[in-house]
């Protein structure tokens, strides 16, 4: 049995929106567990982070904060210019992590200090991460014009 | 490099090469409008000589062009600082291959570099497609004229490579320092190759449209431009993968960033769109559904060119502070997109499909996975942009990764993969899929192999791993089976198979060498994706760390200076059972003049898998001299990845070599290859 033009459009349409349904339940699935949420030092201070969740924490590195632990533990401390998050990395820092400038870390809240197992700072060294910015500008610490923008082609 | 030092002012010693440039430029932008507008004026007239035009306006357009983009690099070779783009990306100490891609490693280079792409394309059609019937190539000119023009606009009055920059510095600011690599160099215009090449694919389309007519001889055209674009978008996502492996230092290939993202959505649909193609050219159906691929393909190419040019990714903020190149690029983005899918709409259901079809057959085998690769695209790209248009619209700021697209996107391609052994063996319009499947007993065999072998060498990984492996063998081996099935293979003599073989034709030989390179690839990903081992240490001269049976001795770091940078190299002895496997030298690099760090990894890169050492800053926690915290990988069977992609950019290679693709005509040939014939 050929399939006339109707059947071949149904077919279409039949695979079409069960691959659309499928996907649809992935990705929503997904979202609900791997979203990462970003937060300022303050947001954990207000305690708007949940403990084990995921998230993403930004701010400057405080000046003075780096400390070499044993076992190749960083330390250091995440502010906003209100408010202060100590926080430890194990491994090697981005070549753009400095003192001052600012970073965006991943990991997990844990007994108050935030256990990152990424730094984010790929960019060049004038960059400013844009969540950092809002954060610096939400407390009032930002003193540059907009978000620095980082050169066109930094990242990649 | 001439010592003088050019002076705007100076009109006597003052290289002009920048106006020069410009005028080019500028010019160029006037021939394409005579290129949009007579050859399309002409085809609808149906007045030969203004069809005409557009042959020779292509070419000049080409040579004008080229002579900007060469404007451009001499600016860059002889260090003319006194023109913004160069003084703001390079420096006159920079090696000459950098100062050269320092070209495009910037917005206003690389826009250029674009246009100069399409216009390398644009004088191709004029100058190769000689059996085009004169109204196609007229409208496929003029189309191709119409994208060359908003991005001449764009570059002319956003984006001008050539300004010039009072009071001249002494010296750049050098390129961005991470950029400054081989296989950086030569990853934009690849990719652009392929992003550019798909505007072909969508000129083709549009004209067609115009037309109302798309037949297997249209296919026939659209393919080997498609085909080319998507080699060129093939090796340049590999190469960008690669140098993220080998240069960023946290020993992965791949992390769903948006920028990588932005060229992975338009490989997904180039996909799907060059196997609708072939369903268009050998069974007469499925047109509108090609012609609609070929505009979403060279949309999202245009996209992916913009998300990662336009700063949108950096900051969506970025956009209201300086808002003229955003609010073009959108102006833009919505005339290419909505206009073309607004004369879809007009003219697409005039496009009468003649074939029949059968689910159970080669055509259905396709349409399937046209339907994967189109709804992978989808997902991906809805995981790249829900973060900007969240915070867009004030939802707060959030961050999509690698977990999530891992979630969703495996699970959506593993069916296709395991379809995609089967879907060679079954035959045009009708097929009976049990004795295509009897005829996978092979590749069955093998996955099962695979599977045991997997799951004892690493019974504690991943079952995501073990999956990964066996549909992998599935895969290469049931395309060997299509394979041997094509030559008669053991229902013939020996001889005839191999005579056979050898009168394969070569499209056929490429939709082999594609599907085995995806299985060599995706053994490469499994390995590296599910079984990487890694260890971070603080390590003093003399002491030993062992991973995936592999000892990894430090034997210091010493100080060492390159052209543009200095750099601290450590020294890693790797031994296996008492015996030296090789040495390795990881670098951290301090650049002189941005004071930029990068990391060279040092990478030992075997079949089974790769040794793979970082070395980060000195410590003095432990209180040992010259000790150094490092990083040290082993990255299982990740060298099958390059190998894979490798041989899928050779596949398409070989298939564009075909005759058929490159006189454009309908080749003869013998009934019975009409029949099982190329993918």
């Amino acid at each position: 049995m050929a399939m006339k033009r109707k059947h071949k459009r149904l077919t279409f349409v039949g695979i079409g929106l069960c691959l659309l349904g499928i996907a649809s339940a992935l990705v929503l699935t997904a979202f609900e567990d791997s979203i990462v949420f970003f937060h300022s030092p303050t947001d954990v201070a207000e305690g708007k982070v949940q403990p084990d969740r995921r998230v993403r924490l930004g701010g400057l590195v405080a000046d003075g904060s780096v400390k070499k632990q044993a076992g190749a533990i960083t330390a250091f401390v995440i502010t906003d210019g209100a408010n202060t998050v100590p926080v430890t990395y194990k491994g090697i820092l981005p070549d753009l992590f400095r003192e001052g400038q600012g970073v965006v870390t991943e990991g997990r809240l844990v007994a108050g200090t935030f256990r990152a197992d990424e730094v984010l700072a790929k960019h060049d060294e004038n960059y400013m991460p844009p969540e950092v910015a809002e954060a610096l500008k939400k407390t009032g610490q930002w003193k540059g014009g907009g978000p620095a923008p980082a050169k066109p082609g930094a990242a990649k | 490099m001439e010592g003088r030092r050019p002076c705007p002012g100076q009109a006597g010693g003052r290289q002009v090469s920048a106006e020069l440039g410009h005028f080019a430029l500028a010019l160029a932008l006037c021939v394409a409008s005579v290129q949009a507008t007579l050859p399309l004026i002409g085809a609808y007239r149906n007045n030969p000589s203004w069809m005409a035009a557009g042959q020779p306006a292509a070419i000049m357009q080409f040579l004008l062009v080229a002579l900007a983009f060469g404007c451009l690099t001499h600016l860059y070779v002889t260090s003319d600082f006194s023109v913004l783009n160069v003084a703001s990306n390079s420096h006159t100490d920079k090696p000459l291959l950098y100062k050269i891609s320092g070209v495009w490693g910037n917005h206003e280079g690389s826009m250029l570099l674009w246009v100069l792409i399409l216009a390398v394309f644009g004088s191709a059609v004029a100058l190769f497609g000689r059996n085009l019937p004169p109204s196609l190539k007229a409208r496929v000119l003029g189309v191709q004229a119409l994208i060359a023009i908003g991005f001449y606009l764009f570059i002319l009055f956003t984006s001008n490579p050539f300004e010039r920059l009072f009071p001249v510095p002494v010296n750049g600011r050098d390129l961005n320092p991470l950029l400054q690599d081989p296989g950086l160099a030569f990853h934009p215009p690849m990719l652009y190759l392929g992003y550019v090449g798909f505007s072909m694919a969508f000129s083709f389309a549009i004209a067609a449209l115009i037309e109302g007519r798309v037949d297997a001889a249209w296919a026939r055209w659209v393919r080997p431009w498609t085909l080319a674009a998507w080699s060129f978008l093939t090796a340049g996502i590999g190469l960008g993968s690669w140098w993220a492996y080998y240069e960023l230092g946290w020993g992965g290939w791949w992390y769903w960033d948006p920028v990588e993202n932005a060229s992975f959505i338009p490989w997904l649909a180039g996909t799907a769109l060059l196997h609708s193609a072939t369903v268009v050219e050998k069974r007469d159906t499925l047109k509108g559904w090609t012609i609609l691929l070929a505009i979403i393909t060279f949309s999202m190419s245009l996209l992916g060119t913009f998300l990662v040019r336009s700063g949108v990714l950096t900051s969506v903020h970025a956009f209201a502070t300086d808002p003229t190149r955003g609010v073009f690029i959108l102006v833009l983005l919505i005339i290419v997109i909505g206009g073309s899918l607004a004369l879809y709409a007009w003219r697409g259901p005039q496009l009468i499909s003649t074939g029949l079809f059968q689910p159970i057959s080669r055509e259905g085998a396709l349409l399937f996975n046209n339907l994967v690769m189109a709804t992978a695209a989808a997902v991906v790209l809805l995981g790249t942009l829900y973060p900007l248009l969240l915070d867009a619209m004030g939802g707060g700021k959030i961050s999509v990764g690698p977990p999530f697209f891992n979630a969703v996107f495996i699970p959506i391609m593993l069916p296709m993969i395991a379809i995609m052994a089967l879907g060679p063996l079954l035959n045009w319009k009708r097929s009976d899929w049990r004795a295509a499947v009897q005829r996978l007993w092979p590749a069955f065999l093998a996955a099962l192999i695979a599977a045991v072998a997997a799951w004892s060498w690493v019974a504690d990984g991943p079952f995501l791993g073990i999956v990964g492996l066996a549909l992998a063998a599935w895969l290469g081996v049931g395309t060997l089976v299509e394979l041997a099935e094509r030559v008669r293979l053991g229902r013939e003599p020996l001889a005839q198979s191999l005579s056979r073989l050898r009168r394969q034709p070569r499209a056929s030989w490429g939709m082999t060498l594609g599907h085995i390179g995806l299985a060599v690839a995706i053994v490469g990903m499994t390995g590296a994706g599910t079984w990487v081992k890694e260890s971070i240490q603080v390590m003093a001269p003399g002491d030993t760390v062992t991973v995936a049976g592999y000892e990894f001795r430090f034997d210091g770091a010493k100080p060492v200076n390159g052209p543009n940078y200095a750099a601290t190299r450590g020294h890693f002895t790797v031994t296996k059972n008492g015996k030296v496997v090789v040495l390795l030298d990881p670098e951290k690099r301090v650049y002189n003049v941005s004071g930029q760090p990068t990391t060279e990894a040092g990478i030992h890169a075997t079949l089974l898998g790769d040794l793979y050492a970082v070395i980060g800053d000195a410590d003095a926690t432990t209180g040992k001299p010259g000790a150094f915290v490092t990083r040290i990988y082993f990255n299982p069977l990740v060298a099958w990845m390059w190998v894979g992609i490798l041989i899928m950019v050779a596949g398409s290679a070989v298939s564009l070599t075909d005759r058929r693709h490159r006189i454009g005509a309908p080749a003869k040939r013998p009934a019975a290859e009409a029949v099982q014939g190329a993918d």
